[in-house]
């Protein structure tokens, strides 16, 4: 819809203002705009500047080190980057999703229940909630969560005290809070001891209460300025996730589901070893990120979003009775006509409703003696080729390897949920640029608008480009001969400087 | 024929034939080292047992212990010069401990943190080493040799077999597989075998073996190296 504001005609012309990292995201990424002599927007791209090549530098390494290697590739997901790793090497020994033993099977969702609780609770509470609770244009001193914490103390603590528990949940099951081990090729490394999952039972209550309060904090404010939240960066897009064989929100394993923007079922339960059939990626040369979409659809129009919105808008149903009564809420809060929901913003509703799955989901769990069990490993006939695809918390992740007569990974390919939202990210700066700012005299809590909308995907630009991030801000104002007329510097310790020239 | 000598002001006895490093360790006295290992021939090549024997640096694997003798082991400068031994074996190879799958369980590591290393120091050579995974259960990583000698050692005296060698000298060193492709799999090492089993570090590893022990349940997890260490070296001597 706002494609035309991909490449500008004639880009030496303009005025260059650049977003240069965008912040409160995981990962270095910037934007740049080009303006015409009227400030009006002639071109808006989301870059990601860096690179890291994962893919790479796996290669020659045994394949037992994958879960442990690769997820090293963030410090906020790793456990997704962990299980995707190992379901991929589950097949090199020949083991398939179904014959994991129910007590490895469990303990690995349990784990990843935790990263997606912990993950969308930093992501909500830490790096959104600022923008959400005191307006995108408020004083950019205000716009983090130590303010939160001081303004709103029982919102704040209650979202400190979410990623905690999901971080305790992870290191039950892993040994760390972060880049533990825990999955090995056929299952796990570890049972919960019975101390371990008494010390979680005894807060899961109160975690699904807060979830609940969550949920309700999320609705209030999104539905408080309708139609603004539902129109704000909102790109009508296809959309792409697991879900189980019932059709039910799926986070570990399932088969692909994709829907087209009426709600239409474009692919229903795919095998996503065959992911290649399903999926191509284009590379466009101003950024290290790239561009996937849906082979049948085509280059044009086959991009589509994936994380917590996809999830929601897809699945027919949520297994557990509040979240379940959450998404119903959430599916009819336009009136009942509304098939899918396409509002970015409300890539945070969603993003909470899992959270509340994911606490009743671990209060489920905790209550499974399999847990304890010692049963944890099978194995099989060796294989060559692992492929393994997680729900991430941001999204649909894929993890795919090829090894040699020695256990040598000869081939990766990774596609990571950030990459899949690549197209919609960008068309949520253009329209958002075109919308919002066009026209208008630009000062940093207007460009903030543009970083509300990339935050609303929760990207790691460190997991799509396998890139390591810094987040000092830099503004620059330039003329239409290229002349700095303006620069704005946040350094590394908060400190900020203005140079006019 | 026993003895006595003293180590860092505590006088310890010792038997005839003992090394200052065996005596120590019977007495319960931890010197840090890294190519020693009870019921091996020492090699005295890694130097960090480096001790002071009236008032003259020796190895301390190798050197006898003698009536009388005055040691000196835990002292600012002995452990300042064996932390920068230990960093420059850090940057020779390539140690992540991150992702090794010895992580826990690896000598090397153990010794950093007993040492208190707390950075590299020392610029790292990023050297471009090999992995040999060529053997259907052993894998040798290259990156991670420090050259201590100790499967050279076992492969000769407990397994009776010639499977390794040290070749090079100075930066060239490099580890060697006794077989006619230079390739373990055509070398006539079994998984059984000592040498296969010995590594201090993650150079020579059990093919898919690796995190199947849990954090919380490694070897270093509860225990510092000086006391694994030393009860290791109680129980061989049992």
């Amino acid at each position: 819809m706002y494609e035309h504001l991909e490449t500008a005609e004639n880009p030496a012309d303009l005025k260059r203002v650049v977003v240069d990292p965008v912040s409160r995201v995981e990962g270095h990424g910037k934007v740049t705009l080009l303006l015409d002599e009227n400030n009006r927007v002639k071109q808006a791209r989301l870059h990601i500047v860096e690179f890291r090549g994962f893919e790479k530098f796996i290669q020659g390494r045994p394949y037992w080190e994958l879960p442990v290697l690769v997820q090293r590739l963030c410090g906020i997901c790793p456990v997704s980057h962990h299980l995707a790793a190992a379901k991929a090497i589950d097949q090199l020994v020949g083991v398939d999703p179904a014959n994991l033993t129910s007590a490895a099977d469990k303990l690995r969702r349990l784990l990843h229940f935790g990263q997606v609780l912990q993950s969308h609770a930093l992501h909500f509470f830490h790096l959104s909630s600022p923008d959400l609770l005191f307006g995108f244009e408020s004083d950019i001193g205000k716009r983090n969560i130590v303010a939160v914490l001081a303004e709103h103390p029982d919102i704040g603590l209650q979202g400190v005290k979410l990623r905690k528990y999901g971080q305790e949940v992870i290191r039950m099951v892993s040994g760390k809070r972060v880049h533990g081990t825990g999955a090995i090729a056929g299952g796990m490394n570890k049972a919960l001891s019975r101390d371990e999952r008494d010390y979680l039972l005894q807060d899961i209550d109160q975690i699904i209460a807060w979830s609940v309060a969550a949920v309700a904090l999320v609705k209030k404010v999104h539905t408080a300025n309708l139609p603004y939240y539902d129109e704000f960066a909102t790109v009508p897009s296809n959309y792409l996730g697991l879900v189980k064989p019932s059709g039910a929100l799926e986070l570990y394993h399932g088969g692909i589901r994709a829907k087209d923007r009426n709600g239409a079922t474009l692919v229903d339960h795919f095998d996503y070893c065959q992911y290649t059939d399903l999926i191509r990626e284009e590379v466009r040369s101003w950024t290290y990120m790239k561009f996937p979409y849906l082979t049948s659809i085509g280059q044009a129009d086959g991009w589509y979003r994936v994380g917590p919105l996809a999830r929601v808008n897809n699945c027919d149903v949520i297994d557990t009775s509040l979240a379940e009564a959450a998404r119903v809420d959430f599916k009819q809060h336009r009136g009942g006509g509304a098939v899918m929901v396409h509002s970015t913003l409300a890539f945070h509703w969603a993003r909470l409703i899992e959270v509340l799955h994911c606490a009743e989901s671990i209060a489920v769990l905790l209550n499974d003696p399999d847990l304890l069990s010692p049963d944890l490993v099978v194995k099989g006939e060796k294989r060559y080729e692992g492929i393994g695809v997680i729900e991430a918390p941001r999204g649909t992740l894929f993890h795919h390897y090829q090894v040699d007569d020695d256990d040598i990974v000869i081939k990766a390919n990774l596609i990571v949920s950030t990459t899949s939202n690549n197209t919609a990210m960008n068309e949520s700066v253009r329209q958002v640029a075109a919308e919002y700012l066009s026209g208008r005299e630009l000062t940093e809590p207007l460009l903030n608008n543009l970083e509300v909308a990339i935050r609303a995907y929760d990207p790691c630009l460190s997991c799509a480009t396998h890139a390591v991030g810094k987040m000092p801000l830099q503004l620059e104002l330039l003329d239409a001969d290229g002349q700095l007329l303006d620069r704005l510097v946040r350094h590394g310790d908060g400190a900020f400087e203005h140079a006019r020239s | 024929m026993t003895g006595i000598l003293s180590i860092d002001g505590q006088t310890i006895p010792f038997e005839d034939g003992q090394t200052v490093i065996e005596a120590a360790s019977a007495a319960g006295v931890y010197i840090p080292h890294l190519c020693h290992k009870p019921g091996y021939t020492p090699h005295g090549s890694c130097k960090l047992c480096t001790v002071k024997v009236n008032g003259r640096n020796c190895s301390a694997c190798t050197f006898p212990a003698a009536d009388g003798q005055t040691v000196i082991n835990n002292s600012a400068e002995l452990q300042h010069d064996r932390r920068r031994i230990t960093q420059m074996l850090f940057v020779e190879g390539n140690h992540l401990c991150p992702s090794c799958e010895k992580t826990g369980h690896c000598d090397l590591q153990g010794v950093a943190y007993h040492l208190n290393m707390l950075d590299n120091h020392f610029p790292h050579f990023y050297p471009q080493r090999e992995v040999d995974a060529s053997h259907p259960d052993i894998l040798i990583d290259h990156n991670r040799c420090i050259f201590c000698n100790l499967c050279v050692r076992a492969s000769q005296q407990k397994d009776g077999k010639q499977v390794f060698a040290i070749a090079g000298r100075g930066i060239n060193k490099r580890l060697i597989v006794n077989s006619p492709s230079g390739k373990l799999k055509d070398s006539d090492i079994h998984v059984d075998d000592q040498a296969a089993h010995v590594c201090p570090t993650g150079a020579i590893l059990i093919k898919r073996t690796g995190y199947q022990v849990p954090i919380g349940q490694r070897r270093y997890d509860h225990q510092p190296i000086s006391e694994v260490a030393l009860a290791e070296a109680g129980s061989h001597d049992r």
